[in-house]
């Protein structure tokens, strides 16, 4: 379990955080939504003890993947998910090519992470947090620069290990694969929780802090697989 | 890859003990003992340090860039050893001089970390470094002109651009613990260079946040780079060039470069340390060029390309 009670954070003047009680159970896939600029990765860093005044995480047991997809090294997609083994202080191969075979991503592993596409860049840093093992992940927009079969992939991929009994927080931007695949929405605007619920239940507030209307689309669209 | 690295040191190691001002071949071993023994068991401390601390400052601060010398630590240990020797403070307890050096770099270590934590990686950092590194070269020209020395000139270029000729055994007792124990911390980085290839968020949620890391390096730094400075002046670009050297062979991960680096340091400088003793034997010398020269030649052009490599 991960917690996070009374939670503030202040930049300079401004609030990027209200105060924000949080307790995120195993088993649980939560959908973290809102505005551009609404504090959610702000949020995800919180949860991750990354921010001054939050309690440090134990680094085994919870992994955090930011939304950037970089490395300063161009080092391989193999070395990149072998980081994930560094909390433990070992470098097991045996987690390290499951993590590189669930994110689809072992035919790559001798590939520099430089070389690759973006979407593939950012399998690799997803096979790094589960290399790790971890009970709990925390994940800053795992599905961006992914095509449409790969987002699908990846959030199923997450929603089962949810089911298997880690918790997964993610930001996400795509409210139908987050309506779709997860157990629990939160809807964040202004630092502050709008909505802490179902995804069915939080759907209607998430429209109104978008401003967008809530209804079917008759437009022909993908499915899911 | 090791195991070739150590045969071509072994085998600098022997032609340096056979190569001296005198030529080449089996002198007295007296002469073996008190001055190319030292000398060549020095050029490969110093070596090895400078290029282990290349590959730990360029991982540490995600910059290709990074070198003691090129971001003033050298300078400023140069600087602290010439304050010792010149004042007398060295001559009075002779562990003065590396210490003084090993402050210095500290120093210059301490005025960097500062930096990066303002622009980390940024070339605003190198742009600090290189103007830390003027700094210390202009009070070392002050520092030696105001001392009471009738060779200033020559000893100016002397701690500028290096150089291990007549150097002793007690130079050799003076600078090998802490290179040696500078090499130690840093050989121990590893985990957390890796770890910062992700950026510095991803490196505290692994459990190795960016300060330890930063603490380490400038400690290892400032004791190898720092002792070494002290006996043999400021040696430049060998750990701007190792690293780049190492990485098309071993990849670019800065954890597996490390006791490479520390090799190929050995050997580049114990090389270039045996070009500089043969270059009079060859050509018409008056005396030996100094190290720095020699190890600048080598490194600038490669600079160059990085740059033209490195340009959009």
């Amino acid at each position: 379990m991960i917690e996070l009670r009374s939670a503030a954070l202040r930049l300079g003047d401004r609030t990027i955080l209200h105060d924000i009680d949080l307790r995120i159970q195993p088993g649980e896939c939560v959908a973290i939504c809102g505005p551009n600029g609404a504090g959610k990765s702000t949020l995800l860093r919180a949860l991750a003890g990354l921010l001054p005044g939050t309690p440090p995480r134990d680094p085994r047991r919870c992994a955090y993947v930011p939304q950037g997809a970089r490395s300063a090294w161009g080092i391989t997609v193999g070395e990149l998910a072998m980081l994930g083994r560094l909390p433990h202080g070992d470098r097991a191969q045996p987690p390290v090519d499951r993590a590189l075979d669930l994110c689809g991503i072992a035919p790559l592993r001798d590939t520099r992470i430089d070389r690759i596409s973006g979407g593939q860049a950012r399998r690799a840093m997803l096979a790094r947090a589960f290399a790790t093992d971890p009970a709990m992940f925390l994940l800053d927009e795992p599905t961006a620069d992914l095509d449409p079969a790969a987002q699908h992939a990846i959030m199923a991929l997450l929603s089962a290990t949810a089911r298997a009994g880690s918790g997964v927080v993610l930001v996400v931007h795509a409210l139908d694969l987050a309506t779709r695949y997860a157990s629990r929405m939160l809807v964040i605007d202004a630092g502050q929780v709008l909505a802490d619920t179902t995804p069915e239940a939080a759907l209607p507030i998430a429209a109104r802090c978008f401003g967008l209307p809530l209804g079917r689309d008759p437009m022909p669209r993908l499915l899911p697989p | 890859m090791i195991r070739a690295m150590a045969g071509l040191i072994a085998l600098l190691f022997v032609l340096g003990l056979l190569t001296g001002g005198a030529g080449f071949g089996w002198p007295d071993p007296a002469i073996i003992l008190e001055l190319r023994l030292p000398r060549t068991l020095l050029a490969l401390l110093i070596g090895g340090g400078l290029g282990l601390s290349g590959a730990v400052l360029q991982g540490a601060l995600r910059n290709p860039l990074a070198d003691a010398g090129l971001l003033g630590i050298a300078g400023c240990a140069g600087l602290g050893a010439v304050v010792t020797f010149y004042w007398g403070i060295s001559e009075a307890f002779a562990p003065a001089l590396p210490l003084g050096g090993m402050i210095g770099a500290a120093i210059g270590c301490a005025a960097l970390v500062l930096a990066a934590g303002r622009a980390p990686s940024g070339p605003s950092l190198i742009l600090a470094g290189v103007a830390v590194s003027a700094i210390a070269a202009s009070l070392l020209a002050v520092a030696l002109t105001l001392a009471p020395n009738p060779y200033a000139l020559a000893e100016i270029t002397f701690w500028l651009m290096g150089g291990l000729d007549d150097r002793s055994l007690l130079h050799l007792a003076l600078a090998a613990p802490p290179i040696i124990a500078g090499a130690a911390v840093l050989l121990r980085t590893g985990p957390g260079l890796d770890a910062l290839a992700l950026g510095e968020e991803v490196a505290a949620s692994l459990g190795r946040p960016v300060g330890a890391t930063l603490r380490a390096t400038s400690l290892g730094v400032a004791l190898a780079v720092g002792a070494g400075a002290a006996v043999a002046g400021g040696i430049g670009f060998v750990g701007l060039i190792v690293p780049h050297l190492l990485r098309p062979l071993l990849g670019e991960r800065p954890a597996a470069l490390l006791p490479a680096a520390t090799l190929a340091g050995a050997a580049l400088l114990l090389a270039a340390d045996l070009a500089a003793r043969a270059l009079p034997l060859l050509l018409p010398l008056a005396e030996e060029p100094r190290l720095g020269v020699i190890t600048a030649l080598l490194g600038a052009p490669l600079l160059i390309r990085i740059a033209l490599r490195s340009a959009p």
